[in-house]
């Protein structure tokens, strides 16, 4: 006999539930928990957004106030998904303005936009309150001033990395002459000029705003007089910090800073010249968050900084910081949570990068709070890696990218397989994990036996056969996203381990052996699977049997997206009909 | 299952989707010795060159990977902002890289930091630790396996003494310390 809880009590039950993976959970026990949790839903998550169509979600999710949305697969970051392949936000925006007018927030990641869509935005959702723009592109600074200009309510706008078409610095001037409601804008992503009075008295007239990140032609003076402004903020991108160099220039941005107590974010500091660094000294202290991974500062002058930071819990810098600057981040930065170290000459030929494993050994070693690494370097070592994670079960997120492929223990000449093997075993919550360097099938195997709550996968130019796939798809149990680039496996592996495909939100494989011929055979197999193939030439113009340049693998209940382009198929379930575009029943 | 376990399609080849034209030289990976790299199936819209196929007679440069190392684009382009306004406010001084085949890292040198030629091979050899043999301005290098190269302004690859030193450190773009058959072309010794 079922017990049912009034759905009153029911939903005040639910209103504590914020993550949506427990929603999920809780929609799976029975119909009416289904159908009070679909109702109390506010914040929905697509991580897929052709999984599933925009009526549904809309339909399923009536108190909808916010609205996430994933587009491309993650390697288009890389420049692995040729211009064209989807991730359109129009159809989704379309579909909220007519079924959900009362949406409030919407996050999209690696999508294209276009001024349309923003122009839809701002005229569908009267009480619209945050617009973040992650990866996006195919708008131009007209839809922004769209956004800022009807929006009334609107409290964030955030343009983080986007490929905007810059039009100009106008549409600062658009939002509302009255006080904004504005919390948080990050425009840092532009390349043009915004009147500095514009800025000025929007920041004059925004008393709420905490979080504020300026466009590199953003200078010093003009960050200057925005900070005598807004001394409240918390989060601060700076604009481009060069300048000549003025005595009175230097003391004015020292006091500018000094006058910002509540800072605890600070980016940008695109250019900074080593003399200028001094000024942010009075913030140091109580920063918990430092981006200087555009900044070409180098060592003597880094620690300087860093050494003050005692509070930092997240560090974003160059490999130009040096081994040495990790020994001294270590020492100093103590409540360090997560660090980022990019390549400063992001090129295969600079093999002379100025950070080795050493680097990484000392923060593991000193920073017992780490648990989430991206690392660039030019080699790595068995040794390093067992020590990172003897010292750093903790580990959440371990990235790590040796820039020469294939390269192998540089002290030993073996594989790297060992030292993986000792993190995915020593670092039991790890969730996400890159693999890099020489790798055989036994690391392969080894993550798959012990990297048991790894939830996204990337792996290039490694392993040696199928087992490699093999492994990984068999043993993985809370994959959700495998990404693989240039390994020597083909066919079996995925056949054999088709079902786990459903499990999983999305498989990305290029340049790897994957025939046509097995696309199609999977295909046919999993119904509920979108197998897509992007490749310049057109498969059916060559033997079954030959290897596709990507295919694009990932669970929907929306069926074979209409909007794919000339290099995309996304193979058909019936195979008399081959390779179409029409939807299935 | 047996439909799916048929050898030929699944066979591993490397080659162009398209072509049946099998390259034959699928190196297993060998524990020993780093150069023994698997050539990188292409397929990708740049071209990648097999280290294997060594078609040119300059030396290869190392491939050209669309989307290795995995940087953002958008970082990319801020980096080439910034090394552009770096060499703005750069004193002088020009260094260029130096490899040498086998070893598993490069270097950076300021060849005007020497006064000539045998300045500069004896950096070299205390640098990596070899010994570059005897040049003779008809025959090159002898009596060494190793030979120095420098790639100039076009794009060719030189023989490191050919030309007079001023002119060296104008036109010299990166040296590469070549080994072994490769050599041979540039007339090293036997």
């Amino acid at each position: 006999m079922a017990l049912r809880l009034p759905s009153k009590v029911l939903k005040h039950i639910l209103s504590f539930i914020d993550s949506n993976e427990d929603r999920n959970s809780v929609s799976l026990v029975c119909k009416s928990w289904f159908e009070t949790e679909r109702k109390t839903r506010k914040r929905v998550f697509v991580g897929n957004c052709y999984a599933v169509t925009p009526a549904a979600v809309a339909r399923r999710f009536p108190a909808m106030r916010s609205l996430t949305l994933k587009g491309k697969p993650h390697f288009a970051d890389y420049n692995l998904v040729p211009d064209g392949w989807g991730g359109y936000a129009c159809p989704w925006i379309e579909s909220m303005a007519a079924k959900s007018p009362y949406l409030e927030e919407i996050r999209l990641k690696r999508m294209v936009v276009t001024d349309d869509c923003l122009e839809r935005i701002a005229a569908s959702f009267k009480n619209f309150k945050v617009l973040v723009l992650t990866s996006c592109e195919g708008f131009s600074t007209d839809g922004i001033a769209a956004i800022a200009s009807t929006c009334r309510n609107l409290r964030v706008l955030e343009l983080r990395e986007c490929i905007v078409e810059d039009l100009g610095g106008d549409w600062l001037s658009y939002f509302p002459e009255t006080s904004t409601s504005l919390v948080s804008l990050d425009f840092s992503c532009l390349d043009s000029e915004v009147k500095i009075s514009d800025l000025e008295r929007l920041v004059s007239r925004s008393p709420n705003l905490k979080s504020l990140k300026l466009n590199p032609a953003v200078t010093l003076d003009g960050l200057v007089s925005i900070l005598r402004r807004a001394p409240q903020l918390t989060e601060l991108g700076t604009g481009s910090f060069a300048a000549e160099l003025k005595p009175e220039a230097f003391t004015k941005l020292s006091k500018a800073f000094s006058n910002c107590k509540q800072l605890q974010s600070l980016s940008g500091l695109w250019d900074v010249l080593p003399e200028y660094l001094p000024a942010l000294y009075s913030v140091c202290p109580g920063l918990t968050s430092l981006n200087l991974s555009y900044a070409t500062v180098r060592m003597p002058d880094l620690v300087e900084l860093l050494r003050r930071c005692s509070k930092l819990q997240k560090l974003w810098v160059m490999d130009l910081i040096e081994d040495k600057g990790l020994e001294a981040v270590a020492s100093y930065c103590k409540e360090l949570r997560e660090l980022r170290v990019f390549p400063s000459e992001p090129d295969l030929d600079a093999t002379n990068i100025p950070v080795t494993e050493q680097g990484l050994v000392y923060v593991s070693k000193g920073c017992r709070k780490l648990e989430s690494v991206l690392y660039f370097c030019v080699q790595f070592t068995n040794a390093a890696l067992i020590t990172i994670a003897r010292k750093r079960p903790n580990l959440k997120c371990f990235r790590l990218c040796v820039i020469e492929p294939f390269a192998p223990d540089y002290k030993t000449n073996e594989p790297l397989d060992k030292g993986f093997k000792a993190i995915a075993e020593g670092c039991k919550d790890l969730r996400r994990l890159s693999v890099s360097g020489l790798l055989s099938d036994k690391a392969f195997k080894y993550i798959g036996k012990h990297a048991k709550k790894v939830r996204m996968l990337s792996i290039a130019f490694a392993g040696d056969s199928d087992l490699m796939l093999h492994h990984l798809l068999s043993g993985c149990e809370s994959l959700k996203k495998l990404e693989i680039r240039d390994c020597p496996f083909g066919d079996t592996a995925l056949l054999e381990n088709a079902a786990k495909l459903e499990t999983m939100r999305s498989l990305w494989m290029s340049s790897c052996f994957v025939s046509f011929g097995a696309c199609k055979l999977l295909s046919q197999k999993m119904p509920r699977l979108n197998v897509e193939v992007i490749d310049e030439h057109p498969p059916k113009t060559r033997p079954e049997s030959s290897p596709v340049e990507r295919i694009y693998i990932y669970r929907t209940v929306a069926g074979p997206r209409m909007d794919t382009p000339e290099f995309v198929w996304t193979l058909h379930k019936n195979p008399e009909i081959g390779v179409s575009k029409l939807a299935i029943k | 299952m047996d439909e799916f376990i048929n050898l030929k399609e699944t066979e591993l080849r490397l080659g162009l989707p398209g072509t049946e034209n099998v390259c034959e030289e699928k190196e297993t990976v060998s524990c020993c010795n780093n150069s023994n790299k698997r050539a990188l199936p292409s397929g990708s819209e740049n071209e990648t060159e097999s280290s294997t196929r060594k078609t040119e007679t300059s030396p290869p440069r190392k491939a050209q990977i669309v989307g290795w190392p995995p940087v953002r684009s958008y970082r990319i382009k801020n980096n080439i902002q910034t090394k552009k306004n770096e060499t703005d406010h750069e004193v002088q001084g020009s260094y260029v890289k130096v490899s040498m085949d086998g070893a598993p890292y490069l270097r950076k040198i300021d060849p005007s930091c020497y006064k000539g030629y045998s300045e500069l091979l004896k950096a070299l050899e205390v640098m990596f630790k070899f010994s570059v043999g005897e040049y003779f301005e008809r025959e090159g290098y002898k009596g060494s396996d190793f030979v120095p190269t420098y790639e100039d302004k076009d794009g060719d690859w030189m023989l490191v003494g050919d030309v007079p030193w001023e002119m060296f450190l104008c036109t010299c773009k990166r040296l590469r310390i070549m080994k072994g058959s490769e050599a041979k072309g540039l007339g090293c010794g036997v």
